[in-house]
């Protein structure tokens, strides 16, 4: 199994203090990976560093051997590794369908000006963004709320928008930002089912930073478990709820929260 | 979706006629004149506008549109008059060198949003006020005046635009001027908010950061559209200079910028044609609260808060504001 996404010796510093101090690990072609740790682990952090929203203050994130960290969030979207958000934040005033339009940005063969005018490959492209939006909402089961505004979408159906949102960019590696957060048990059931098929039927590799436990023990392949900006572990679901420094860190807060 | 389009081609069908038949016949009627002058300056201020306008749409106040105008209307004098450069040309060129100076400028400046970047736009009218007022191929405080009216055009000895210093009434051909030019960028902006670039600049106002991570370059986009904007600022200001047949530093100032944003809003962000309306019932509003003498800004300004108080979503939301208007 090679390593799809290499994090290496990354660190991120605001001023004095250090949000993410020297971690590396690896993300291997087709596994769902979580990050996971208690608040201010520096788990969105290290989110920003791979996808490039913010630079790295050393070490390197390479995808597929290549450096895509302190670069541009859009150029390492056109790698192949695109990042949802954590805040519902999506496009709230246009239809679910018009985002997944607008989404599919990077499958585009017109030019700009080509869109304007009115081109032959512009009119090419605007059918089959619109075709592949169908494609997409049917695959995430969301053709019957197409039309609707996506701010009068309940919390679930946002999240799916998200994912919708980022699989239209045709993306190799999807990271997902607490996919589960605000949602009740059946919801989050929902979602990890959601999330498997995605990675099941349209071979994409999916990291999520997460906080809700039992969600992650029962998706992930594999977990890696920060602390005060720190791997303190690395392993399968059952390993992590084994180890005693996992077990150290959430102490207090709730062995159960792990699962056990 | 049919009846749809064909309610909208009979509004545009009715709107080219009221503008380009109906007022040159009612001011014949009327007697008048004075309202060409009028009908022409909110034309090209509309052109102005649409570029403000545009600007909102990728989520940025704008209140440096009067800098570009006066770029504008400076490039397009300085080559009518300096290098004898006829003004059909001066006028595209306006345009583009004003587009130029907003992809320099707008490079820096595009990274900030909201308050900060309607900050520093403000700032820039000021800018140019002051550069005008240094430079001596602006003539500086004395600005330029007698620049000669729009020659003619012919290609092959066919005449195609008439000499407009042969002309016994120009003031019908700056109107006609002004208005096609109008009508030729609110076609533009419609097309271009309705093409893929209006959608990915909606998915911008919306949410920049979600943007580039679906692959959007939104630096790009931001200054392609900023230069667009200009180049309408450009136009008008150009213009604005050939029919006045002079340009000062004071012609364009901070408090036109301020309005051609006030127009966008008070027309409504929401529509393309949004702008143009705001234009026309504030400049008239303006000139017909002018009875009221020293009451006209307290009237005027009282007016623009309840307008903007009440109808935040500017004055074309009364009458698409049921159905789903786009």
């Amino acid at each position: 199994m090679s390593a799809l996404l290499q994090i290496r010796n990354v660190t991120k510093k605001y001023g004095g203090l250090t949000a993410n101090n020297d971690i590396s690990f690896d993300v291997t072609a087709n596994e769902i990976l979580s990050v996971i740790g208690p608040n201010g682990a520096g788990k969105s952090t290290l989110f920003k560093m791979i996808s490039s929203f913010t630079p790295t203050t050393s070490g390197d994130v390479l995808y597929k051997g290549e450096r895509i960290s302190n670069l541009k969030p859009h150029i390492v979207a056109r790698k192949g590794v695109v990042r949802t958000f954590q805040e519902t934040t999506i496009f709230k005033n246009m239809t679910v369908r018009e985002g997944v339009i607008v989404a599919q940005h990077l499958r585009a063969e017109a030019s700009l000006a080509g869109y304007f005018w009115g081109s032959k490959t512009a009119k090419k492209d605007v059918a089959a963004f619109g075709e592949y939006a169908d494609e997409l909402l049917e695959f995430l089961g969301m053709t019957g709320i197409g039309n609707e505004q996506a701010c009068n979408l309940p919390q679930g159906s946002l999240r799916a928008l998200g994912i919708a949102i980022g699989l239209a960019t045709d993306p190799q590696v999807l990271l997902l930002d607490e996919p589960f957060a605000g949602m009740n048990h059946e919801e989050t059931m929902r979602m990890v089912d959601l999330i498997r098929m995605v990675r099941d039927e349209r071979g994409v590799t999916i990291m999520l930073v997460e906080h809700d436990m039992p969600a992650v023990m029962n998706i992930s392949d594999r977990i890696v478990v920060l602390n005060f900006g720190e791997k303190i572990a690395e392993g399968t679901p059952s390993e992590i709820q084994n180890n005693e420094k996992v077990i150290e860190a959430y102490l207090g807060s709730a062995d159960d929260e792990i699962g056990v | 979706m049919q009846s749809d389009l064909k309610q909208k081609l009979i509004g545009l069908g009715l709107f080219l006629f009221a503008i380009f038949i109906g007022v040159p016949v009612m001011i014949n009627i009327t007697g008048r004149w004075d309202f060409y002058y009028t009908l022409t300056s909110v034309a090209l201020l509309s052109i102005a506008s649409a570029g403000v306008w545009l600007t909102f749409y990728i989520g940025r106040i704008n209140i440096g549109q009067g800098a570009f105008a006066l770029i504008g209307a400076y490039f397009s004098a300085i080559l009518v008059v300096k290098a004898g450069v006829t003004f059909w040309i001066a006028l595209p060129a306006a345009g583009l060198f004003a587009a130029l100076v907003a992809i320099l400028i707008g490079i820096p400046i595009l990274r900030l949003r909201g308050v900060y970047f309607a900050m520093i736009t403000l700032v820039l009218t000021q800018v140019v006020t002051l550069t005008a007022l240094a430079l001596p191929i602006t003539n500086g405080a004395r600005g330029m005046s007698s620049i000669p009216l729009p020659s003619g055009v012919s290609i092959f000895g066919i005449p195609i635009l008439p000499d407009f210093a042969s002309m016994a009434n120009t003031k019908l051909a700056f109107y006609y001027t002004a208005t096609i030019l109008m009508v030729a960028s609110y076609a533009a902006l419609y097309r271009l908010v309705n093409s893929r670039l209006g959608h990915i600049c909606r998915s911008m106002q919306q949410n920049e950061e979600l943007a580039s991570s679906i692959g959007i370059n939104v630096a790009y986009i931001r200054v392609v559209i900023f230069a667009i904007s200009s180049f309408f600022g450009g136009i008008g200001g150009a213009l604005f200079g050939s029919i006045a047949q002079s340009i000062y530093p004071s012609s364009f100032q901070v408090v036109d910028s301020v309005n051609y944003m006030l127009y966008c809003f008070l027309g409504g962000l929401g529509y393309v044609f949004g702008p143009m309306l705001g234009t026309l019932v504030l400049y008239f509003g303006w000139d017909l609260l002018s009875e009221l003498g020293k009451f006209q800004l307290l009237i005027y300004s009282t007016l623009l808060i309840l307008i903007i108080r009440f109808l935040p979503n500017g004055l074309l939301s009364v009458r698409l504001g049921r159905g789903d208007a786009k």
